[in-house]
């Protein structure tokens, strides 16, 4: 429990005080244990008699006289002299009933700050008039908690926007260069007689059209691409509840993507590189390449 | 008082200039507060707010990003290329659609514009060689988006857009392959067009719909080249627009890791 400040030490001295006809000052040293609790006699009027056995009966009169409301007593309120709940149960019920003579809601339950634990020195006899009790202090916060974080930004002018300038015209540079050494391939007019052999679809359907040389076209050239390809990976957010970011902490899904990525690009490359006529094997560096993408770039040297 | 060298007197004549005309109606009409082209812009936090505020291209961005978001290394700016590269494909196949015909005159002209046409084989490469790295630089983008873990909530739907946007872009480099109209051309979508066919159940009707027949001919050309200046274009642009608008909608760039 966290030490009460003293204001609203002071503030729960004054009900106090104001509930009993007593100074504030004495309330407040009863309250520290330095006095004597003051006892004002008055007999409870309890509502409803049950026998109720109960387990330590040394307090006197009203412990068998146990009130109904005691079964509507909330557990957790039972709960804050746990401790030694046997001996308190009584204790418990008989403030409760006092509680309920006085007609207010049981506000706060608190085993005062001195010799409450003591089943001897009860201080809080069911005879006191009992209004209120501190329990506990809750730390200030705000009501409404503040929707997000800040964050460490930076003005997108100039420190994003440099950037993205530089590498557009690195990109753009990078492109015309490209464009002027290398010539896109323009072989003789589409003839629909003439098959060439191999007939190679474009390199981004490569690793396709090479996993259609293994397994039959049905699962390798629909079902794989569709169902692995487009289904799996525009649900993948969905399949993935993982909600760590960081790479050590996803390891499954970053194997998953890098076997993914290794397989296509192998894929991808065998088709391109090492496949000639027939869709027969083939090693570049001996039987020559069939990838007219790069003709130019192959007949270069 | 020292006399100005002439040096001197031209360099101030041209700053007096330079800062009338850009102090004057004219500019001040055409750029709007906070531009870095009118008179008297200074580096203040208020001017690098109203830069990208104040300029239609640029306010796709937020005025403010991320700190960790503007490093090179992190996103290797693979998604603003993409788009960048979709641009220059813009422009370059605007250009060769003035000499294009997709009839059985596509090979001529594709060798008119190689040799006849200044500039023609340079932006026929672009064109080419643009599609090819577009088609790399949005596989890399999502591969990075990936690595970050950048498709989590509550980036989730943008990664499925996303997705839909490297099949677009899949797409439009398909239908624009067979546009030369050489043996390459019509071979390999041949070949890609029997992929289509061997879909279950619907194969020879998605095949029928692509060829626009059983086989790739002229009016299969017709078809790709509809296809590829106007109507994938069409759907991509909106595509990338609802991209890009809910990058800023789920919290801009993801991260830091």
């Amino acid at each position: 429990m966290v030490d009460i400040p003293e204001h609203l030490l002071k503030r729960a001295a004054q009900a106090r005080a104001k509930a009993l006809g007593i100074s504030v000052e004495k309330a407040l040293a009863e309250m520290k244990g330095q006095e004597d609790p003051t006892i004002v006699s008055k007999e409870p009027e309890v509502i409803a008699f049950e026998e109720v056995p109960t387990p330590a009966a040394e307090t006197p009169a009203p412990v068998t006289e146990t009130p109904v409301p005691v079964t509507e007593t909330p557990a957790p309120a039972a709960e804050t002299i746990s401790p030694v709940k046997e001996e308190h149960a009584a204790e418990t019920t008989e403030k409760v009933a006092a509680v309920k003579i006085e007609q207010k809601p049981p506000a706060a339950k608190a085993p005062a700050p001195a010799k409450v634990d003591t089943p001897d020195e009860v201080d809080f006899a069911p005879e006191v008039k009992v209004t209120q009790r501190l329990l506990t202090v809750v730390k200030a916060k705000p009501i409404q908690k503040p929707v997000s974080e800040p964050v460490d930004k930076v003005n997108t002018w100039p420190h994003l926007m440099l950037p993205e300038f530089v590498s557009l015209m690195a990109m753009t540079a990078f492109l015309i260069l490209l464009s002027a050494i290398l010539q896109a391939p323009l072989l003789e007019e589409a003839n629909p007689n003439v098959t060439p052999n191999p007939a190679k679809a474009p390199w981004y359907f490569l690793g396709l059209q090479e996993l259609l040389s293994y397994w039959d076209p049905q699962i390798a050239g629909v079902m794989i691409p569709l169902v692995l390809g487009v289904v799996v990976w525009m649900a993948f957010p969905y399949i993935d509840r993982n909600p760590e970011t960081h790479p050590s902490k996803r390891k499954f899904a970053i194997m998953f993507y890098t076997f993914f990525l290794a397989g296509a690009g192998v894929l991808t490359i065998i088709g391109v590189l090492f496949r000639g006529p027939g869709w027969n094997w083939t090693y570049p560096w001996i039987d020559g390449i069939w990838f007219d993408d790069l003709l130019d770039w192959i007949h270069f040297e | 008082m020292q006399k100005l060298s002439l040096r001197d007197r031209i360099k101030e004549a041209r700053v007096s200039a330079t800062d009338s005309f850009r102090g004057g109606k004219l500019m001040s009409s055409i750029f709007r507060p906070g531009s870095p082209f009118r008179k008297g812009y200074v580096d203040s936090p208020r001017n690098r707010s109203y830069v990208v505020m104040n300029n239609v291209l640029y306010h796709l961005h937020p005025v403010k990003v991320k700190r960790h978001g503007v490093r090179l290394s992190y996103t290797l700016c693979l998604g603003g290329l993409s788009f960048f590269l979709f641009i220059v494909l813009t422009i370059t196949g605007i250009w060769l659609m003035f000499y294009f015909r997709p009839t059985e005159l596509a090979y001529v002209d594709i060798q008119a514009l190689q040799t006849d046409i200044a500039f023609g084989s340079l932006v026929r490469n672009m064109h080419r060689w643009g599609a090819h790295l577009m088609v790399l630089v949005v596989f890399l983008h999502m591969s990075r988006v990936f690595y970050h873990g950048a498709y989590k909530a509550p980036r989730e739907f943008n990664w499925v857009i996303g997705v839909i946007l490297l099949l677009l872009t899949l797409l439009l480099s398909f239908t624009g392959y067979l546009l030369p109209w050489d043996q390459l051309a019509i071979w390999a979508v041949t070949v890609g067009g029997n992929m289509a066919g061997y879909t279950p159940v619907i194969g020879a009707q998605a095949k029928f719909g692509l060829f626009a027949g059983l086989e790739a001919t002229t009016a299969t050309l017709l078809r790709f080249y509809v296809l590829h200046v106007l109507f994938l274009p069409f759907i991509i642009v909106i595509f990338m627009a609802v991209h890009f608008w809910r990058v800023r909608k789920d919290g801009g760039i993801s991260g830091p890791l």
